[in-house]
């Protein structure tokens, strides 16, 4: 029963992914004055682009065709990994927080790889642009999740959510400097504005686009999907961790159905937020990304050390 | 040794060097005549002057080539010709003095085969693969239709400059885009995200204008100079039918002259509100994008209503122009302009605000004030880098002759000049708009067209929205053209920027690139 739940998770995962991005495109194009693309669209590009077929330079390896099935894969095995509806999974179990990050450094792996397989000049500046990204990245994302994990003393995201829930509404300055790290982080790994932007045409600009130009077909839809279940994930964890009551501690029919209406309310309210600040900002210049990281670094920092100070001796 | 004109303190010099200048009156400029080898030293007096060059072509005349060069000093334009013959088509280059004759010069090499001695860079330009080394296309034993093969071969052996040393790559660019946007080659040579140097290789939109022109009746050639570049339609037809107009001795009627200057001033408007939407848009601000497109978009709406045409081509005709405005029109417009200017005065403030917006738009894409001098940069390229240049202003034809405007002028050099320069220049066009609808007398618009004299010819400047559009016409007997040379603001503005993109990061070109919007078309003939 609770493998079934942790399967059915997973595939909620996956199928609601393009939901939320086509909801985050319906705000922003509300936002500046467009008429919105209807919700379903992001599904009808992924079935439009499995119908093509893929066009693969001769120049490519084994590798370039590999790796959307490696990214794609290694992001669904991060996304069974954090609770989307209900905590206490089995999956969430065997699995903790450095095991999703391993995930998403494996997946980025492989998306490098293939950025630079082609040999254009694109795919390379791609590469490396995301590779110093991330490498600054994932530091102010597990300075961040640290923080969580001290207060609820596990790795486990099940667990830290069910400590979170337990302690009922305690307003941890941790917490906010946690969460503030982790939005902003958020934002640089799933390449929106102001790092990136998903909407270019512009190669020259590009980071997320440049490694994936070369792609078509079946293999951009899974790209693509990737991407927007990344954003999915990313949303969840925000949602979850420092917002996590709605979420089923019981394997009812009736708890299921309340966390799936709680996720879905808190992620359109994130989308929200996130398509505002997307409206008022323009991109930074390449190189204010690492002030903005280093910002959010010391964010998960003075989290961590306002932990220590203020909550840990209690 | 200075007086008001000039030309006078230049001929003394000239005189007193033993080089004889003939003298031709032609409407609205000079023409000075001097021998081929001078060629060169005359350009070294000129630029101790500081004369600007403006443009330079060249002309099949039976056996011998006429090569011409215009320069230009407090709006008095001079036309200096020099004549070589065909069995040995040599004189020495200006481009070693003149930066901005550089191009201009390959592209009479390619065209007519003339070799300019000493020039700094004498590969190809205009020529790629679709016709072969040692033809000539602007020659008069060219076929008009060119000799097209199947498909031509892709150029793949263009000699690029190199950079060597550890850490330095390339990067290629277009000619096709990931965007829907002209096609052009940029060659970037970057450490890192710095970008160490950049070339240009252009002409992929080469369509034979200058060819296809040869032998057009007045009111065909105009057609065609409204399509040398689709968002400057007004500006190069109008400077091609006023070339033809002052070569024939038509004089237009003052009703058609207003309507030509609102005709061109809509078109500055709707193309800077494009670009300054376009240049939000690269920097992600697509908020800003979306409103200029929507303000641009109910402009153009406007036009089609009033001059049944969105990008007003072919409104302007040989003799005047061929839509009247009536009192609903004029009373349209004015309305327009008052919305326009309400609207803008509501986004303007939102964008000046915008920290992050300004962060990305100051100091980028710097063109240092000698630079832009050097190349002879114009419009809104030269006016962000204190090039205080404007035809309207500097050799005024009707109807801005008896118009009051302020030309706007910037300083800093950066994308964020070039971005308030259009601003400014959008807020004088709907003054000058509103002045013409008030001055707008009535009359005909259209002066009945005399037949030119063979061999007559004239050179004419307008101000088109990118800056100043040079048009030299040639007729042959019988009202056929026998030589039609445009000159876009773009053949100056885009070696500036290969200099302004200079210590710039790879991914701030695109927006560099957008501040400068040069044509392809237009340059590429």
């Amino acid at each position: 029963m609770n493998w079934l739940i942790a399967i059915l998770q997973t595939t909620l995962f996956v199928v609601l992914a393009p939901l939320l991005a086509g909801w985050v495109k319906w705000c922003k194009c509300y936002l500046q004055n467009r008429k919105a693309p209807s919700l379903l669209q992001p599904y009808r590009d992924l079935i439009k682009l499995t119908h093509k077929q893929p066009v693969v330079s001769e120049q490519a390896s084994w590798l370039f065709v590999t790796a959307p099935y490696i990214i794609f894969s290694a992001t669904v095995l991060a996304a069974s990994v954090v609770p989307l509806i209900a905590v206490d999974l089995p999956t969430t179990a065997s699995a903790d927080v450095i095991v999703m990050v391993g995930f998403f450094a494996f997946a980025r792996f492989f998306l490098a790889l293939a950025g630079m397989d082609i040999g254009t000049a694109f795919g390379g500046m791609g590469s490396s642009r995301e590779m110093t990204i991330s490498s600054l990245a994932e530091p102010a994302m597990l300075m961040a999740i640290f923080t969580l994990t001290m207060t609820a003393s596990t790795t486990n995201l099940s667990g830290a959510i069910a400590h979170v829930l337990n302690d009922g509404l305690v307003l941890r300055p941790s917490f906010v400097f946690a969460l503030f790290a982790l939005i902003l982080v958020a934002i640089a790994e799933t390449g929106r504005v102001p790092v990136d932007n998903p909407a270019t045409h512009l190669e020259l600009t590009m980071i997320h686009e440049a490694m994936i130009l070369e792609y078509s077909g079946r293999h951009l839809a899974l790209i693509e999907w990737a991407s927007q279940l990344k954003l999915l994930l990313y949303g969840v964890l925000i949602a979850n961790i420092f917002f996590p009551w709605g979420i089923a501690e019981t394997f009812t029919a009736k708890a299921l159905g309340y966390g799936l209406l709680a996720i879905m309310g808190k992620l359109a309210l994130l989308a929200i937020f996130m398509a505002i600040t997307e409206t008022l900002v323009a991109k930074m210049r390449l190189f204010r990304v690492q002030e903005y990281l280093s910002f959010a670094y010391l964010l998960g920092l003075l989290g961590m050390l306002s932990h220590i100070i203020l909550e840990a001796s209690r | 040794m200075s007086s008001l004109n000039w030309t006078t303190d230049l001929l003394n010099q000239l005189v007193s060097e033993n080089i004889t200048a003939e003298q031709i009156s032609l409407p609205s400029t000079t023409l000075w005549q001097i021998e081929s080898i001078h060629w060169q030293h005359y350009a070294e007096l000129a630029i101790q002057q500081n004369v600007r060059w403006v443009a330079g072509w060249a002309e099949h005349v039976q056996d011998r080539f006429f090569i011409n060069a215009c320069f230009e000093k407090q709006g008095i334009y001079v036309l200096l010709r020099t004549i070589v013959n065909v069995a040995k088509p040599e004189l020495p280059s200006q481009a070693t003095v003149y930066p901005a004759a550089n191009r201009s010069e390959r592209h009479t090499q390619d065209m007519f085969g003339i070799n300019f001695i000493g020039h700094p860079d004498n590969r190809r330009w205009t020529r790629h693969k679709a016709w072969a080394k040692h033809n000539y296309p602007l020659r008069k034993d060219f076929p008009l239709q060119g000799e097209p093969e199947a498909i031509t071969p892709p150029d793949i052996d263009y000699p690029f400059v190199k950079a060597y040393g550890a850490g330095v790559y390339e990067i290629p660019v277009g000619p096709v885009h990931a965007g829907i946007i002209e096609p052009g080659h940029f060659r970037f040579q970057a450490v890192g995200e710095l970008i160490l140097n950049l070339e240009e290789r252009l002409g992929y939109v080469h369509k034979g204008i200058e060819k296809i022109a040869e032998g057009r009746t007045p009111e065909s050639l105009a057609r065609l100079a409204g399509r040398i570049s689709g968002d400057t339609t007004v500006g190069h037809c109008w400077a091609a039918c006023r070339a033809m107009e002052q070569a024939a001795g038509v004089e237009i009627p003052p009703r058609a002259a207003l309507i030509r200057g609102i005709l061109a001033e809509r078109e500055r408007v709707a193309n800077h509100l494009g670009d300054m939407g376009g240049i939000c848009n690269d920097v992600a601000f697509v908020f800003a994008q979306m409103q200029f497109t929507r303000l641009r978009e109910l402009w153009l709406r406007t036009n089609a209503t009033i001059f049944g045409h969105r990008l007003l081509m072919d409104r302007i005709v040989p003799g005047g122009v061929v839509c009247d405005l009536s009192e609903a029109s004029c009373a349209l417009i004015k309305e327009d302009i008052i919305l326009l200017r309400k609207e803008l005065s509501e986004i303007m403030p939102a964008i000046d605000l915008n920290s992050s917006l300004e962060d990305r738009l100051y100091t980028a894409g710097y063109l240092s004030p000698e630079i832009a001098s050097a190349f002879g940069t114009l419009g809104y390229v030269g006016l962000a880098s204190g090039q205080d240049k404007d035809v309207r202003r500097d050799a005024p034809y009707p109807p801005y002759d008896q118009a009051t405007f302020k030309v706007a002028l910037e300083d800093q050099g950066d994308i964020a000049s070039r971005f308030w320069v259009r601003y400014k220049q959008i807020n004088a066009a709907l003054k000058l708009i509103a002045q013409f609808i008030e001055r707008l007398v009535a009359g005909d618009i259209l002066a009945e067209w005399q037949t030119p004299p063979p061999g007559s010819e004239s050179l004419s400047m307008i101000e088109g929205w990118r800056g100043e559009i040079t048009a030299y016409i040639r007729f042959d007997a019988d009202n056929k053209i026998a030589r039609f040379y445009p000159r876009d603001p773009s053949i100056l503005n885009w070696p500036a920027l290969e200099k302004l993109t200079l210590n710039n990061i790879v991914p701030d070109f695109p927006v560099c690139n957008k501040s400068l919007n040069g044509s392809y078309s237009g340059n590429d003939l």
